[in-house]
């Protein structure tokens, strides 16, 4: 039975939002998750096409090398804290970024590493130093603005994700201000019309009255 | 006049789609409603960013 504290209404549909932790939790593992568990599948279904196909087309833009988990010296890849906003789709690197930081020692990887999955999500074989040819640089190289953009697609990908999981965790979030105040300007217009024409019928003879001890109908 | 291959601007459309459907949906729950936003959110995105298109190329003009 739903709670009414996690039934909303929007746009005047009811919504219920069920365990908005779960919601939120599985939003995170897989976009638009969340939403199928809470039964919105349309936007479930909208969320996952757009935010993985983003994420893909980033991934692919960049050979396959822009997502990776690292934080060495020479290489702290903050990109992936945003990359990570897609969830199970990111957790590769994450496995492999730890292997890696467990056979690298004072910055140099162990010549016995080898990168599970075919280097699948991987980091750069260290050093990694800025302005000398390595592993990084080779990428930029070999895939040109595409290694730029695939890192900006997938970071925007997971951007994305956290609207989405707020949006499963406490429905859409409000209009901005802007539309809001256009909204509430109709309303008060709808309303004052609709004031002035029920005393129009209601008393017509006072109505013209009061109108004509005005300024305005003086002059 | 654009130092770039203006084939790069191809990047821009998978994104705007992107972005302005899942800004609309986090914003509505229904479903017209949602692509009404997106399609505000996209046609607001563009034209400011070509205003900034047009300052940017004035700049490069005047120097």
């Amino acid at each position: 039975m739903a709670s009414s504290a996690n039934v909303i209404q929007v746009d005047t549909e009811r919504i219920d939002l069920k365990n908005r932790s779960l919601a939120a939790f599985l939003a995170w593992l897989v976009p638009g998750a969340g939403h199928f568990y809470q039964g919105r599948h349309t936007k479930g279904s909208l969320y996952l096409v757009c935010i993985m196909t983003t994420w893909m087309l980033g991934f692919a833009l960049g050979g396959g090398h822009v997502v990776y988990a690292s934080w060495q010296p020479g290489d702290r890849r903050w990109h992936y804290i945003l990359q990570a906003g897609v969830g199970a789709a990111a957790l590769p690197a994450l496995i492999q970024g730890n292997r890696m930081r467990k056979m690298t020692d004072k910055g140099v990887t162990s010549r016995s590493y080898e990168p599970m999955w075919g280097g699948f999500m991987a980091p750069p074989h260290r050093p990694v130093i800025e302005d000398r040819t390595d592993e990084v640089s080779a990428w930029y190289a070999t895939y040109g603005a595409g290694y730029e953009m695939g890192t900006w697609y997938t970071m925007i990908a997971g951007l994305l994700n956290i609207l989405v999981i707020y949006d499963a965790y406490a429905g859409p979030l409000a209009v901005p201000i802007s539309g809001r105040k256009k909204k509430d300007d109709d309303d008060s217009e709808q309303q004052a019309d609709s004031e002035q024409q029920a005393a129009g019928e209601s008393d017509s003879g006072a109505a013209a009255a009061s109108s004509a001890s005005t300024p305005e109908a003086k002059s | 006049m654009i130092s770039i291959s203006p084939t790069y601007l191809m990047y821009y459309v998978p994104l705007i789609i992107s972005i302005s459907l899942v800004f609309g949906a986090t914003r509505h729950e229904d479903t017209q409603t949602i692509l009404k936003h997106a399609f505000y959110t996209a046609r607001w995105i563009t034209g400011f960013m070509a205003i900034i298109f047009v300052i940017l190329l004035l700049i490069n003009w005047m120097v």
